[in-house]
């Protein structure tokens, strides 16, 4: 791999997850809508997730699953990408699923309250 | 004024983003030997006798966090039943689906079975191919929307789903209690891990609970999307 080709996957995978972090943010600070903000939430739980998958990539690894046609499988443990990584965010895709859909049915009693989900009309909520 | 606030809060955040991860190089062999990737990566060969180490690590060596994680999603399941709940009065049901063409209906009652198939392929090999249980259930789930939005009458039975979430769970954590019975950790293997690598009976108890993962997380989406599309408007 060339360092050109490195330097771009770097800016790559690093760039766009910082930057679905701050987009998200944005859209949860800015926003007036409650369900922009959610959806601004889960471009923060997605951005989170790119990164924590990315810092596990190894240069040249492929994926960590292994095939009974490679005799020494050790040769190929070195080689293969971090798992730790994967599997935790297996659990934190899960997780912010669930956070989204809780979130949205609080959303929905709000809705039916006060008639609208806009955070402006809803007094209730200012501080 | 408060978006320029907010661009300020975010630039900082983001120059210090910036900062730290320049620091970490991409795709470099950082930590050092003998870490826990490497044990991981050759535990899933030696001891598991499994391919795939993401799941080895899921329901293996982190099973009980795995446990933790279903708890999680039927938590949101059952608190989204019991926010969203209110007595039915029939004088506000009014549909919040428009009625759809013919082509979308039939199309989905034609996509209906292959989508199921491939969500109990995908958690049913859950061990050798990339996949598992929780994208086999939300395959699973994806295919009862399809219906959902086809049809505005489409009625999903609650006491089934609940039937099948309860077993599901049951017997994830009844596997997990044979193996204390067997004079094992909770959730270790017990059973025979099978003789080749890469077939579809081996692995020992990690194709069952992903099974039951499976079962477990599509029956959870299909009522929690069965309850949010069966909100009301008003």
């Amino acid at each position: 791999m060339d360092i050109t080709t490195h330097t771009l996957l770097t800016i790559g995978f690093y760039g766009s997850s910082i930057s679905l972090i701050l987009i998200g943010l944005y859209a949860a600070l800015v926003k007036k809508s409650l369900l922009k903000i959610i959806i601004g939430m889960s471009i923060v739980d997605s951005g989170i997730n790119l990164l924590l998958v990315s810092l596990g990539y190894l240069n040249g690894g492929t994926a960590p699953i292994f095939s009974p046609t490679v005799q020494d499988t050790l040769t190929k443990t070195a080689k293969a990408v971090d798992p730790v990584p994967q599997a935790l965010v297996l659990t934190a895709i899960v997780i912010g699923f669930a956070v989204t859909a809780v979130a949205l049915s609080l959303i929905i009693r709000l809705y039916r309250h006060h008639k609208t989900v806009s955070i402006d009309e809803i007094k209730n909520l200012k501080w | 004024m408060k978006k320029v606030l907010v661009l300020f809060l975010l630039i900082a955040i983001g120059y210090y983003l910036v900062d730290v991860f320049s620091v970490i190089p991409f795709g470099a062999d950082r930590i050092p030997e003998g870490n826990v990737r490497d044990f991981y990566l050759e535990k899933t060969v030696t001891d598991l006798n499994v391919p795939n180490t993401v799941t080895s690590i899921v329901v293996n060596f982190r099973g009980f966090d795995t446990l933790g994680e279903v708890t999680v999603l039927f938590l949101a399941a059952s608190v989204l039943g019991s926010i969203l709940y209110r007595r039915r009065s029939h004088d506000e049901e009014k549909a919040v689906l428009l009625p759809s063409s013919k082509i979308v209906a039939s199309g989905s009652r034609l996509l209906f079975a292959p989508i199921l198939l491939l969500g109990a392929y995908v958690f049913i090999h859950g061990h050798l191919t990339p996949g598992g249980g929780f994208q086999g259930g939300v395959i699973i789930a994806t295919g009862f929307l399809l219906m959902l939005l086809a049809y505005k009458d489409y009625k999903v039975k609650h006491s089934i789903i609940m039937w099948v979430e309860s077993l599901a769970g049951v017997t994830f954590a009844g596997i997990g209690l044979v193996g204390l019975i067997m004079g094992k950790m909770f959730l270790e293997n017990f059973l025979p891990l099978g003789e080749t690598m890469n077939n579809l009976f081996s692995g020992g108890v990690i194709p069952i609970i992903y099974i039951a993962v499976g079962f477990k997380v599509g029956s959870e989406l299909t009522g929690l999307l069965y309850t949010l599309l069966n909100e009301k408007g008003e």
